[in-house]
């Protein structure tokens, strides 16, 4: 059975115009993508593909030169949709505010009421493991932590569709692991479609239920993968010879990408090492 | 008090205490330098004789005049400069250089235009004060992070409320820097304009108890303007570490 369209981009393209001497940047596209309601998608890429212009597009940060986004059946065009939520690589908490008031934010502009907004936004950082943070400042947190206030704040909207741009990009090999687990935590419960950007192979194969690989730019997808794993998935499934598997197909398909994207477009035609050792 | 705050105020008990030695001894001949605890003594007579009140009331009040408008114009003039990226090249180099050019010698046209009315004194300490936070201004906008604005678009802020709710707290440390500077640059081009030509004011009454030779008056005098611009400058240095407390770590 075809599952629900949550949202879509069809013939999407972005040209960023020139100016001066510089030229116009092709920069994504055409992209076509279905993404299906509760999904976990996971696009993954060589630098300047495209993956967070992807993104911005699809979360309406950026018009598309051409094609369309819809989200939930309506067009999504140069303004954030309601329902959407996006969490940037950057570290976008603000320093001036407590966590506490880092993750009502969003929600104070709503029209909340009071005691609904203090019960949403406690749950939020509940959830994130902030609750004992609630009165620190984000510089007293460490880079994690202070990734996890920027969730809570997207959470406490109750997004729809939750947009992540590189979100781990700065941290650690091993706490990028722990936030995998607890974005999968937050996908399971929430029910939310999930779209992560990522440049870690790994993190994609770990978390996504499809993963697009991309080409280098203009970025278009070249494969979409589906990882097969069951809903309930965690960490642990680092250890599994599928996991390898799925790495090493994508690893297989965006090595010529990576290497065009760097430059070496002779050696992106030459066979792969693994084609070498199987001769 | 912290450890360091304890040598600050051991260096500066030391200096006093040397200075009042150095006058009570001889070593400094008291027709040039008269001990502190003499200028504390001569400062408490003068307050109490209210003889300088209206002064004090003059000069502080040109400064507070002064203050305001360097910080309300300068951080309007910023932020219009910092939208006009054209109009910002432009006056980059005048900004870069401004300081190089000693504003004090246009005080006798502003006394040929306006006379001597406390008018003068409010532009040179104006355009003394006005271009260190223009340039605050400018620099805490640069500085804003671009993921702050798309965080103000993902939340459907309008222009107002980014820059109400997001561009000017993070903009906030380099704007308290330029309203620091400010207010120093206020001080100094007030009480030298005062010193130079106006009719009134403690800068008058300086300039007036050196030529009469009025050591006592002269010195209580400056060491009330002294403890004035210390009190000012400590009062916003504490906000201003009590802020970059929050920002850098080390906050409540």
């Amino acid at each position: 059975m075809a599952r629900d369209v949550h949202a879509q981009l069809a013939g999407v393209t972005r040209v960023y115009p020139g100016g001066g001497e510089h030229p116009p940047v092709h920069a994504l596209g055409p992209v076509d993508l279905d993404l299906h309601k509760g999904e976990f998608f996971a696009v993954v890429g060589p630098s300047g593909c495209g993956k967070s212009t992807l993104l911005e597009v699809l979360a309406g940060l950026q018009r598309p030169t051409a094609g369309t986004v819809t989200f939930e059946g309506k067009a999504v065009s140069g303004e954030v949709a309601d329902g959407i939520g996006v969490v940037f690589q950057e570290d976008a908490s603000f320093p001036w505010l407590t966590v506490w008031d880092n993750a009502a934010f969003g929600l104070r502009r709503s029209g909340v009421a009071e005691s609904k907004l203090r019960r949403r936004v406690d749950d939020a950082l509940a959830f994130m493991g902030l609750k004992d943070f609630a009165r620190a400042y984000p510089s007293q947190l460490s880079g994690g932590m202070r990734q996890r206030v920027c969730i809570a704040r997207t959470l406490v909207l109750e997004p729809r569709l939750i947009l992540l741009d590189e979100p781990f990009g700065a941290l650690d090999a091993q706490t990028r692991l722990l936030m995998g687990d607890e974005v999968l935590r937050l996908w399971r419960q929430t029910g939310a479609t999930v779209l992560l950007i990522t440049h870690a192979l790994d993190e994609a194969a770990m978390l996504a239920d499809r993963i697009g690989a991309m080409s280098a730019r203009p970025g278009c997808f070249i494969e979409i993968i589906e990882t097969g794993w069951p809903n309930g998935r965690d960490s642990t499934i680092v250890a599994e010879p599928a996991f390898g598997e799925i790495t090493g197909r994508l690893w297989e398909r965006l090595r010529g990408e990576s290497l065009k994207a760097l430059g070496h477009s002779s050696l992106a035609q030459s066979a792969p090492p693994s084609a070498l050792a199987a001769e | 008090m912290t450890r360091i705050g304890l040598i600050r105020s051991a260096v500066i008990v030391t200096m006093i205490a040397a200075l009042e030695l150095a006058c009570r001894t001889g070593l400094i001949d008291h027709r040039i330098v008269i001990a502190p605890s003499e200028m504390a003594s001569a400062l408490v007579t003068l307050l109490a004789s209210g003889s300088i009140n209206a002064d004090i009331e003059r000069t502080l009040g040109i400064i507070a005049v002064v203050i305001a408008l360097s910080v309300v114009l300068g951080f309007a003039v910023g932020v219009v400069i910092h939208a006009l990226p054209h109009l910002r090249e432009a006056l980059d180099p005048f900004f870069a250089t401004y300081y190089a050019v000693p504003i004090f010698i246009f005080y006798p046209v502003l006394i040929a235009i306006f006379g001597l009315s406390p008018m003068p004194i409010v532009l040179i300490g104006v355009a003394t004060a006005i271009v260190a936070m223009i340039i605050a201004t400018l620099n805490g906008l640069d500085r804003v992070p671009r993921v702050l604005v798309k965080v103000a678009r993902v939340h459907r802020l309008g222009r107002v409320s980014t820059a109400l709710r997001l561009q000017l707290p993070a903009t906030a440390p380099y704007l308290f820097t330029g309203i620091k500077l400010s207010v120093s640059y206020a001080f100094i081009a007030v009480i030298a304009a005062e010193f130079i030509l106006s009719p009134a004011g403690l800068g008058r009454d300086i300039s007036d108890a050196y030529t009469d030779f009025e050591n006592r008056r002269m010195y209580a005098l400056i060491l009330f303007l002294l403890i004035v611009a210390t009190a000012v400058n400590a009062g916003l240095h504490a906000l201003d570490m009590r802020f970059a407390e929050r920002r850098s770590g080390g906050g409540p």
